[in-house]
């Protein structure tokens, strides 16, 4: 790992750090019909994990972030399966009432939304994963 | 409830994906079992799927339920469910051969890498929608230059650069033409496309998109001029996955050419045909010869394959119900053979210690029952009746002389010939001569789970021998399917006009 204990680094990761988690929440709830959506979220939010993790090696995520990518990929495929249990197609869209949140307005519940959040975890696991093994200049053998 | 068997040789992949990933700390025989399990579950869906497709005729399922030019449609039709079938044998067959062979050098990535090629397989040959095949073609790639590069070495990333950057231009080529078709029609669906050209008649870009395909298709089946980034990558795979590769992967570009050509550009075929004949008869040629300068067993079955995709060119190149059937039927046989040969090259190598046949021998003595499993896919693979090989040669070679093409003809018989001198070179080296080492040429166990997936395929390859007839019947009733699109077009586009006049 490189080696960037700098004072302003810290600094500003602290306050960074909060506001991508946030953002890419925002990003992913209101993209089904604005800009945003699970893939620029998950984005988003590997880059607030890199960053942990840039400004202080201890604070790598300690969770495994293959595993959070293929707990996304199930959580995709039982968004396009619900239907299909149900009698329906796969991937027809199953909505289920709306709530309105602050900032990011009316968001409807359902199979998509479910979807995004799949596509979420999977990005969020794969590019935090390549980002942090690309950084960790040694051979990470389990990686 | 439908059951829809159409969308699950593709989400049953995908579970196995998500699954193995999230346990990914579990040993490599849990892993090990989730691979063989989702294999098997994708071979009863596969049967389930063939079975339907033949008694209701062609099957569509809009995903999300969206109308047909609008949304992705999964469309089964006979040659479709066939190949979804035959990816589920080998997928299942190599499954069990990788456990026996051990896959630690994969650090626990082996199987979700091998469901995810399955999966972009599967989704190749199911989808009714171009883009989509782009994506799955992606979806192949990658998995499969990750399972080259995996292994780390030299010569893996050597290989698996060329075949990345091989398969990155082919992915261009085709992106190039979906643009060009899309700004012509408006549409990717296939069979819209097919209502739309049709419409549209004679047109410099239509042609161009096609030759685009063209070259698309052809660097990911291995044809002339395309072939080099074959050769190079297969052999330094290890087995499990090298089979997997000469089954599947060359043949999933095989089958986008068979469907493209007579079910989009169906009024091109004018144009298409010359080019395509001649294409198959280079391949041929090249391949056999490749193959026959080789020593190594893997680079000469990676040669092999080239000359054998040259006759399932010429197949669809002749445009005839009777060649597509042959080809059909080639696709079907060769995937059997060419994987069952890999799985026995990485047997040899496992008994000898090596598959460099100066460094092989004697094993005729030692393992007579090696040497007559690997003699049936080969003499197959030569075309000597009555097995698979020869029927397929024998019924190309009877459209080829009906239709007077001759000269392909016999190109197609002396490439044969020369395929039995590569099987023979391979017999003579590994089983018949002495052992170089003599008394100390090693001589190591050989697990059963790799040898039980070579006796099973080799079964097939009898099978096939002994009842050509039922065989034949399924090949040309999807080859019917292929020449005509009505029944494709009507289980899409169920409420198309005849001939509607779109601008």
């Amino acid at each position: 790992m490189n080696d960037f204990r700098t004072s302003i680094l810290p600094a500003a990761a602290r306050l960074v750090v909060p506001v991508q988690c946030v953002f890419s929440i925002y990003l992913l709830l209101r993209g089904h019909n604005l800009p945003g959506g699970g893939f620029i979220g998950g984005l988003v939010l590997a880059s607030a994990l890199v960053l942990r993790a840039m400004v202080a090696p201890s604070r790598a995520p300690k969770f495994d972030l293959i595993v959070l990518s293929g707990i996304g990929l199930l959580v995709a495929l039982a968004s396009a399966a619900m239907p299909w249990l149900g009698g329906g197609t796969f991937f027809t869209g199953l909505w289920g009432g709306q709530i309105w949140l602050p900032t990011v307005g009316k968001i409807k519940l359902g199979t998509p939304l479910l979807f995004d959040i799949g596509v979420f975890l999977v990005v969020t696991g794969v590019a935090a994963k390549l980002l942090l093994v690309l950084m960790s200049q040694t051979d990470e053998s389990d990686a | 409830m439908d059951f829809q068997p159409i969308a699950l040789p593709i989400a049953l992949p995908l579970l196995a994906v998500g699954l193995l990933l999230c346990l990914r700390r579990a040993g490599e025989p849990v892993r090990h079992a989730i691979n063989i399990l989702s294999c098997v579950a994708q071979a009863v869906v596969a049967v389930i799927l063939y079975l339907r497709v033949s008694a209701d005729g062609v099957q569509a399922l809009r995903s999300g339920s969206w109308p047909a030019p609008f949304g992705i449609t999964l469309v089964a039709d006979l040659f479709s469910a066939v190949m979804v079938l035959v990816t589920a044998v080998i997928g299942l067959g190599s499954a069990l051969y990788a456990a026996g062979y051990g896959t630690g050098k994969f650090r626990g990535y082996f199987a979700p890498l091998y469901q995810a090629l399955l999966l972009g397989v599967n989704g190749s040959f199911l989808t009714g929608d171009l883009f989509n095949l782009y994506v799955w073609f992606e979806v192949m790639l990658m998995s499969s230059f990750v399972l080259v590069a995996l292994p780390g070495g030299r010569p893996q990333f050597e290989a698996a650069v060329k075949y990345l950057t091989l398969n990155f231009i082919a992915s261009a080529f085709f992106l190039v033409g979906l643009g060009v078709l899309y700004g012509m029609t408006g549409t990717l669906n296939m069979a819209d496309l097919s209502v739309k050209i049709a419409a549209l008649g004679d047109n410099g870009l239509i042609l161009s998109s096609a030759v685009l395909f063209l070259v698309a298709f052809g660097i990911k089946a291995g044809v002339f001029p395309f072939y080099f980034w074959l050769p190079s990558s297969y052999h330094v795979t290890p087995t499990p996955v090298a089979a997997l590769f000469a089954g599947l992967l060359t043949k999933v570009g095989v089958y986008a050419c068979a469907r493209v050509f007579t079910l989009v550009y169906g009024g091109q075929q004018e144009f298409l045909a010359p080019l395509l004949l001649a294409i198959g008869v280079l391949t041929m040629i090249t391949g056999v010869f490749g193959a026959a300068s080789q020593f190594f067993i893997p680079r000469i079955l990676s040669f092999h394959i080239i000359s054998q995709i040259g006759y399932m060119i010429i197949g669809i190149g002749f445009f005839t119900r009777a060649a597509l059937a042959a080809t059909v039927f080639y696709v079907v046989h060769h995937i059997l053979v060419k994987a069952n040969l890999f799985l026995i090259g990485g047997v040899i190598g496992r008994r000898t210690g090596s598959q460099e046949l100066s460094m092989t021998g004697g094993l005729y003595k030692k393992a007579p029952w090696l040497a007559i499993l690997f003699l049936i896919p080969a003499m197959s693979l030569g075309g000597i009746p009555p097995l698979s090989g020869f029927f397929a040669k024998f019924v190309l070679v009877r459209e080829g002389l009906a239709i007077g093409q001759g000269w392909v003809i016999a190109a197609a018989l002396a490439v044969g010939l020369l395929t039995l001198y590569s099987m023979v070179k391979i017999w003579n080296e590994a089983f018949w001569k002495d052992a170089p080492l003599g008394d100390r040429q090693p001589d190591r166990k050989v697990p059963f789970l790799m040898l039980a997936p070579c006796v099973a395929l080799a079964a097939c390859t009898i099978t096939f021998g002994i009842f050509p007839g039922v065989f034949l019947d399924v090949a040309d009733r999807a080859a019917a399917q292929l020449t005509d699109p009505t029944a494709y077009i009507e289980a899409v586009l169920p409420s198309s006009p005849p001939s509607p006049a779109e601008p």
